[in-house]
């Protein structure tokens, strides 16, 4: 699965990178970056977890 | 104001009932009684507000969700319909970006994102931990009883954020004075609008000294906007001041209240003061947050376009207010959500808000409260409350939900 970040939407609350440690980070300034694109099995829970809690909407999975 | 000549159709008969409502005095960490009913009833109701004005109170942890992440709702007090929530706030300004709608919004909040991000705030753990060490040793130093808001939960935010704006210790008595009373009801609005004024002088005096000598602060970085020409003078101390504001009271009654639930609940107690597990200290501090919710006079907004919320449209020009307090409580989303359980996971509580709104500060109060909730009760594991619970104020009038006092020995 492919992550999908749209950080012009990020308000940087930093509850993706609690979620997801491994998958997300945030720059200088608050906002979510993406460590890793593709995510394997081990993390789906966690990334499904950051797009739960995200309060803006920023986050997506998608199939390939 | 005069009521509405016409009731809503959607309560039939009945008018809608007023809000804020009551708790229940024998249950003081839950919701009122009335807003559970009313949430049992439906996800969106109308309720009467003090001005005599009817808007829509959405009662369910989705549509609250919902409501707060569209944009098409305004937090601009100054729109149509929005529900406001006392005499005093009106004309008493508009606190920064959390009373505007984006862009405007979202440009001014990413000039203070920064130190609030997660590794910024771990960076400040130890501070926190020093901070909440001394206090502890000087309670176990003085007197038996001691009030726990006044002696530990109120210093502690106030230290960390004067830490984190710059503002030098000295100065910190006068912050702790003016802040309560800029949040307590029974003040006067001259009596809020005095405390206000006189921070927001003494913030607009250190940015301007920031402005001639820049140090390593945030009020420093506040003041290089100024100088950038991105922020006016009015509007850098604004920020502060909401920076200040925003997290003192709020993780202070967290932290009064949460003693309190926690010696309530002495099987949930004993489970923190006995563990090593920073996860289970994380999950402790989530499940508080859910189940105390201390932001009890719900989130407010103004709706600028027609949505339709549960079948129901909600007209532009109506008022909507999202009370996460009962949210937090959804049968739905969360099994036996009256019962405190701090193994379950909680992590989706509303407690912060929701939508781009949501609290900037939410990192650092949850560092905060794990700091708290996993050393007071490990240093002083014999903590007791020194009144009868039913002798325990409740801020039930207060923008804040807390205790006014909270008696312990040990």
């Amino acid at each position: 699965m492919k992550v999908e970040l749209e950080a012009d939407k990020c308000v940087a609350s930093g509850q993706c990178v609690l979620a997801a440690m491994e998958v997300f980070d945030q720059d200088d300034d608050g906002i979510a970056i993406l460590l890793e694109e593709q995510v394997g099995d081990d993390q789906l829970d966690n990334v499904k977890e950051a797009i739960a809690v995200c309060p803006a909407a920023a986050i997506r999975l998608v199939e390939q | 104001m005069a009521a509405p000549l016409i009731s809503p159709a959607h309560d039939g008969a009945d008018a809608a009932p007023e809000f804020p409502m009551s708790r229940d005095s024998r249950c003081p960490f839950d919701p009122p009684p009335g807003l559970k009913e009313l949430q049992e009833q439906g996800p969106l109701k109308k309720v009467r507000l003090w001005d005599g004005s009817e808007p829509w109170l959405v009662t369910r942890y989705a549509e609250q969700r919902a409501v707060l992440g569209d944009h098409r709702v305004s937090a601009d007090t100054d729109q149509p319909g929005y529900p406001t929530k006392a005499t005093a706030e009106a004309g008493e300004g508009k606190l920064s970006f959390i009373m505007m709608d984006d862009p405007e919004h979202a440009r001014l909040r990413r000039m203070v994102t920064a130190p609030f991000a997660i590794k910024k705030v771990e960076a400040l753990r130890p501070a926190v931990q020093r901070i909440v060490d001394g206090l502890i040793d000087d309670m176990l130093a003085g007197p038996q009883p001691v009030d726990l808001v006044e002696a530990f939960a109120l210093p502690i935010p106030s230290l960390v954020i004067c830490e984190l704006l710059g503002v030098p210790y000295d100065d910190h008595a006068m912050f702790q004075e003016n802040t309560k009373t800029m949040v307590r009801t029974t003040a006067t609005p001259e009596e809020r609008g005095a405390a206000t004024r006189e921070i927001a002088g003494y913030l607009a005096a250190q940015i301007a000294k920031r402005l001639a000598e820049p140090q390593d602060d945030l009020l420093s970085s506040i003041a290089g906007r100024v100088t950038e020409g991105e922020l006016t003078d009015a509007q850098a101390t604004e920020m502060a001041l909401l920076l200040l504001i925003a997290g003192h009271e709020t993780t202070a009654n967290m932290i009064a209240l949460g003693t309190l639930a926690l010696l309530q609940h002495p099987d949930q107690l004993k489970l923190l003061r006995e563990t090593d597990d920073p996860k289970l200290v994380a999950s402790a501090v989530e499940e508080l947050l859910r189940y105390l919710h201390i932001t009890h006079l719900g989130r407010r907004r103004a709706v600028t376009e027609d949505i339709e919320i549960a079948g129901q449209v909600i007209k532009a020009g109506e008022g909507v207010i999202m009370v996460n307090e009962i949210g937090n409580r959804d049968p739905e989303v969360f099994e036996d959500p009256d019962r405190l359980d701090i193994t379950r996971d909680a992590r989706r509580h509303v407690a912060f808000g929701f939508g781009v709104h949501q609290c900037l500060g939410q990192p650092l109060a949850r560092m905060e409260l794990q700091v708290v909730y996993s050393t007071l009760y490990k240093r002083i594991p014999t903590l007791k409350l020194a009144c009868a619970l039913n002798d325990v104020k409740f801020k039930h009038d207060a923008f804040i939900y807390g205790v006014h006092e909270l008696p312990v020995s040990w």
